[in-house]
């Protein structure tokens, strides 16, 4: 899916010294993200899996950090019951959230691939929650929403249902939370729309040809044409998925409550290492996250092999 | 009639997409009692008190937030834009040693989570003096001024593959330098995925969260939506409409954004993950 672009050889006389002069101009502008890479991204990191094997609060300087070993790691996977807890929260998200997503946006999707007035409006609209979702703005209207008189609950009662305090309710809570992440489906959907652009009206026709019905269709054409659009979409709100914070930390307050229920594990990786100031425990936390966040994305793309299907005439 | 019941659907769809934005506005001008009793989109007095009692609720007022707010995001913008501009012309457009390897590491680096990275990161900032220090917003903006948004990199370096080739070639043939090809070929060129960056740079800083969280922390010089987390605390029934309030004021921002520039936002999308 990702190539990087061609580059023709210089064919002009004169091509050493032009080719050296390039060289040079290529890692000057590239020296602001050398830089970053280096400073930014590379030794943060290597700081973060030494910080891992040690016991470090930041009111002490780096170089007094007691080494540890694997305690850290220890701790985490055998004693510490909160780590599991926000573990089986996030996966419980990534799991619910992200095929509800995925889903919605595909059915919208449909339902707009059609050449109708207003449909750039609409498109519009959706999209929208997308780009508002995510803000702190947003959570606090959601959870207000979702409070025990807050207008989910009043509609729940024009049909005499009396609702819960869902975001008070540990069974509930990140039940609201996935509710926001479904919300923001017209990212997605966008990217839906743009590849059923793409499948070609003869597949239909010769389909429809043949008798096929719009499940048929739907199945044996419309599914496997999108499946790359799938995948990148998968991919991409599966990692969004795990990373998010925002709205855990709006609900419970910064806490991860009620009982733990919206303890993500971004939320909680901010609890000890901000919080409680135990960076040493927080940075092993972090590393077995960036693990888990590659393992996954090395099934999805080894999985994705089995039932992505890329047309041959197009240019990948 | 199919049509219709398609048309049917969608708006039926939207309304439930569009109503808690409604009831987000509808709620910031009622009165508290209001707020309490009246749980229906529409006010039935407008009160817009919520608005000045919001504003001053804390020590420092809402303006102050939304100024610094507006500052992170337009250096953020400014410091993306350059630097993620001059990375991806040495990446998508020039010939030089380890380019296929620094390319291939910059797209490993658009799947690394930010979360992973904070700890080293704050304790680097704090060493430097910079978190907390004279200006307190150095940890928020140094890495946008250094192409870490890998993102945006990526983003502008498919646009420029769509540049033609020839256009470099006939500016060497004229004796152009690459710094030359640079500022007269490519960068006007390149100016729609320098706007799409631009955008997209500003709304996710204006939204973003847990950076500022953990970069700042006099009350002075919180951001909106740090700011905004302040209201969480103090759950009275009083402090729900300027809560409302101020968190409208929040969005309207990106909001209008969205207005001016909706078709290029979902256009957006499209040219950074895949063509079509």
């Amino acid at each position: 899916m990702i190539r990087e672009p061609a580059v023709p050889a210089p064919t002009k006389p004169g091509r050493r010294v032009r080719r050296r002069r390039e060289n040079l101009a290529g890692y000057v502008f590239l020296s602001p993200w050398l830089l970053g890479l280096l400073g930014i991204t590379a030794i943060p990191m290597l700081i973060s899996l030494y910080l891992s094997f040690t016991d470090y609060s930041p009111l002490i300087s780096l170089g007094d950090a007691e080494w540890v070993g694997l305690d850290n790691y220890r701790r985490m996977f055998t004693a510490d019951q909160s780590y599991w807890h926000a573990v089986t929260v996030t996966i419980t998200f990534a799991l619910v959230a992200v095929p509800l997503k995925l889903a919605s946006a595909l059915g919208v999707a449909l339902l707009l691939n059609r050449t109708m007035r207003g449909i750039s409006l609409f498109r519009g609209l959706f999209y929208l929650p997308s780009l508002l979702g995510g803000s702190v703005a947003l959570a606090i209207v959601w959870v207000s929403m979702f409070n025990r008189d807050g207008a989910f609950n009043s509609f729940l009662a024009l049909f005499g249902i009396e609702g819960l305090p869902w975001v008070n309710d540990p069974d509930w809570a990140l039940y609201t939370l996935i509710l926001l992440a479904v919300w923001q489906f017209g990212a997605p959907m966008v990217i839906f729309l743009a590849g059923l652009k793409q499948v070609p009206v003869e597949l239909y026709e010769a389909s429809a040809v043949d008798g096929a019905g719009p499940w048929r269709k739907f199945f044996h054409i419309t599914l496997p044409m999108l499946s790359p659009v799938i995948f990148f979409n998968l991919v991409l709100e599966t990692i969004n998925g795990f990373q998010g914070f925002t709205s855990a930390f709006v609900l419970s307050n910064g806490t991860g409550g009620p009982v733990d229920s919206t303890l993500m594990y971004t939320l909680n990786l901010y609890i000890k290492g901000f919080v409680e100031l135990d960076m040493g425990y927080a940075s092993a936390m972090a590393w077995v996250f960036l693990l888990v966040i590659g393992a996954i994305t090395v099934v999805l793309f080894t999985t994705g092999r089995f039932w992505v299907h890329y047309s041959d005439n197009e240019e990948r | 009639m199919r049509t219709y019941g398609r048309l049917l659907a969608l708006i039926l769809i939207l309304a439930v997409v569009l109503y808690p934005l409604v009831w987000m506005v509808g709620t910031s001008v009622k009165s508290p009692s209001e707020i309490v009793n009246n749980i229906g989109l529409i006010p039935r007095d407008f009160t817009p008190g919520n608005f000045t009692s919001g504003w001053t609720k804390f020590d420092v007022s809402f303006g102050r937030f939304f100024l610094n707010s507006a500052m992170v995001s337009l250096f953020t913008v400014a410091g993306n834009t350059i630097s993620c501009l001059l990375a991806a012309y040495a990446l998508g457009r020039l010939r030089f040693r380890l380019r296929g390897v620094w390319f291939a590491v910059m797209i490993g680096t658009l799947l690394l989570p930010g979360h992973v990275l904070i700890i080293p990161q704050y304790i680097l900032f704090r060493t430097l003096g910079w978190v907390g220090g004279d200006w307190p917003y150095l940890p928020l903006l140094v890495p946008a001024f250094l192409a870490t948004e890998a993102f945006f990199v990526f983003l502008i370096v498919q646009f420029m593959r769509g540049i033609p080739r020839e256009l470099d070639e006939a500016a060497v043939i004229d004796g152009a330098s690459p710094y030359g090809i640079f500022r007269h070929v490519i960068l006007p060129l390149s100016r729609p995925a320098l706007v799409t960056t631009a955008i997209f740079s500003f709304i996710w800083t204006w939204n973003d969260f847990f950076r500022q969280l953990v970069f700042l922390s006099e009350l002075r010089d919180y951001t909106a939506p740090v700011a905004l987390t302040l209201f969480i605390d103090s759950t009275s029934e009083s402090a729900v409409g300027p809560m409302f309030a101020m968190s409208l004021l929040s969005l309207i921002p990106v909001f209008l954004f969205f207005v001016a520039f909706q078709r290029l936002l979902v256009e957006g999308i499209n040219t950074s993950g895949l063509k079509g």
